[in-house]
């Protein structure tokens, strides 16, 4: 059965996040050789809309406003409500970052539909579109499919292949201006705490600290090692209670649930909470004092020594690595 | 000030995950009031301790979700509900239990819902969203501060590390993300009081609801647990010949460098 999709592209600091990507390529598996219409709400976002048509849309709608600057949930479900009502679509994809986990269930209601959130794979078996996503913070894993009709799901970063990019493929870029009014919620302020771009739900490399790290200082160690791979810096409760770090750098089964391609476990014990938020990671390095720290049961490579002298030395490595490069 | 907190029975998180006949095996687990439900919990009272106000937990669910409401009544909330489904629903999803919500909140004069922002069981992070849609009231997810000024209420809500302030007006749904409070122990007399406290138990049929009117949009159709991490290599030698030996081993075995 072919299904006209519509994804909605995500962007940060002027530039699209790879979950626009990686949501039209989930588009392309559930459209069956639909149509995949992209999907970009913000001030300016034209200059944006073609790189989700060389990634795998066959066309974009944009709406552009001044109240689109900055996401609120009233003004971005107002713009897509306004989309969805023109396209119809059969299935919604969008990432299932802070603004897909906002913006999503309000939409499902006003639609009424159902909402498969946070997943990390899709397959078509027997005519059903079956979507796999983590439960109990990826302790374990449910496949679920839709009794109706409407499909609508948010797919996690990082776990559905973004399709090679193709600069030849073109496509049409659509304008709509539907009316934004009687906003509920105002955002006075944005205090940006993160370093530079790289988000632990987006992150390729996750460098992550424990109680072994002892201080707020410690950290910065880490996040040396963090630069050098274009990693992000995470954390374990223990730190975040210690009070070494933000409580938003938590990896675990409170915290965020993260699965990048390599986690650096510095400093961590490995409790079974830290355990859900980080063993599906692709490939888990574990340097610790304890070579009896629990860590170790999981982590591909492991190193029994103390992170200070451990982290700055791989931190030269990847330097030379990089230099050779 | 009516106060309503949405709250989950869940799974305590030391529990392992296990299997039998394909279902998740509840026998012998621990469960609590999901972590972000205990924060939405301490918030509520936090408030009423401020500025004063009627606290209501409600949640969805079966006969032993009495002992989580038990514990919120224990740390200061005034009353509970439990929407009790279990002899009318056998199916649920975040479409199911938001309606229900909806559809006992509708005719209460509330000023502020609040909620986890996500159950560490489900993890879908829907159904606070859902509710404040279907109530037609504005919502704010993830805050990690609230403060409320007469109708005015300031918010600073967690957006993947950064912070957004925001300014909204009652009445107003929120989800709570950690750090936006510390959750007390029940105290010993809270916990004598609380077993006083009025707990009112509902069925579908008190909401004047059928089975189909909240008939799940997804089904599950199976659980699997993930293949079990095998312990890999530890590195021996000089520390920085162990160094070298795992940049290369990053670099030629697992292809992540």
């Amino acid at each position: 059965m072919t299904r006209k999709v519509l994804v909605m592209g995500e962007w940060k600091e002027g530039s699209l996040r790879n979950v626009s990507f990686e949501a039209i390529s989930a588009g392309k598996t559930i459209a069956e050789g639909g149509e995949v219409v992209g999907l970009l709400l913000g001030e300016t976002v034209k200059p944006l809309a073609e790189s989700l048509i060389h990634f795998g849309a066959d066309r974009v709608v944009i709406v552009e406003d001044e109240q689109l600057a900055k996401y609120t949930t009233d003004a971005f479900s107002q713009a897509l409500m306004a989309v969805i009502e023109k396209e119809n679509p059969d299935a919604i994809v969008m990432g299932h970052t802070a603004l897909g986990k906002d913006l999503s269930p309000k939409i499902a209601a006003k639609l009424d539909t159902g909402l498969i959130s946070d997943v990390t794979s899709i397959e078509i078996e027997g005519g059903n579109v079956v979507f796999t996503r983590p439960i109990y913070s990826g302790k374990a894993f449910e496949k679920k499919i839709f009794t109706d009709e409407k499909i609508f799901v948010t797919i996690r970063p990082n776990n559905i292949p973004s399709l090679p990019k193709d600069e030849t493929r073109t496509g049409d870029i659509t304008s709509l201006s539907p009316e934004i009014k009687d906003l509920r919620t105002v955002v006075k302020e944005v205090v940006r705490k993160t370093s530079d771009g790289v988000d632990l739900s987006e992150a390729k490399v996750i460098v992550a600290g424990g109680r072994g790290v002892k201080s707020e200082e410690g950290f910065q160690v880490l996040q040396q090692l963090a630069d050098v791979l274009g990693g992000a810096v995470g954390a374990s409760r223990g730190a975040c209670d210690a009070g070494y770090c933000d409580y938003s750098l938590q990896i675990g089964q409170t915290g965020k649930v993260v699965t990048p391609d390599l986690y650096i476990a510095c400093g961590i014990s490995g409790a079974i909470q830290h355990l859900a938020g980080m063993s599906n990671s692709k490939v888990i390095v574990a340097i610790n004092k304890d070579p009896e720290a629990n860590i170790f049961k999981v982590a591909d490579y492991g190193i029994v020594g103390d992170l200070f002298e451990v982290v700055p030395l791989l931190t030269e490595e990847f330097k030379k690595l990089k230099v050779e490069a | 000030m009516n106060i309503y907190v949405l709250l989950k029975r869940t799974f305590d998180t030391e529990e392992k995950i296990t299997l039998s006949n394909g279902q998740i095996n509840e026998e012998g687990a621990e469960f609590i009031i999901n972590p972000y439900d205990e924060y939405a919990v301490e918030e509520a009272i936090q408030i009423k301790e401020e500025h004063g106000a009627n606290v209501t937990v409600v949640t969805v669910g079966g006969e032993e979700a009495e002992k989580q409401l038990r514990t919120a009544l224990a740390m200061g909330a005034d009353q509970a509900v439990l929407i009790n489904t279990e002899e009318d629903i056998d199916e649920a999803d975040q479409y199911t239990t938001a309606k229900i919500i909806a559809e006992y909140l509708k005719e209460k004069e509330i000023d502020l819902i609040l909620a986890g922002n996500v159950a560490i069981d489900g993890g879908s992070g829907q159904v606070g969203p859902r509710v404040a849609e279907l109530l037609n009231i504005p919502y704010v997810t993830t805050i990690i501060d609230l403060q409320i000024d007469g109708d005015r209420v300031n918010l600073v809500r967690d957006v993947e590390g950064d912070e957004e302030k925001i300014e909204a007006t009652l009445p107003l749904l929120v989800t709570a993300q950690q750090g936006l409070n510390e959750p007390r122990y029940p105290s010993l007399p809270g916990i004598m009081k609380a077993k006083k406290k009025p707990l009112e138990e509902l069925e579908l049929d008190d909401l004047d609801l059928d089975e189909e009117d909240v008939e799940a949009k997804t089904k599950r159709i199976e659980i699997f647990l993930p293949s079990e991490r095998q312990a890999g290599k530890i590195l021996e030698g000089e520390l920085d010949e162990q160094v070298k030996e795992l940049v290369s081993l990053l670099r030629n075995e697992a292809k992540v460098i």
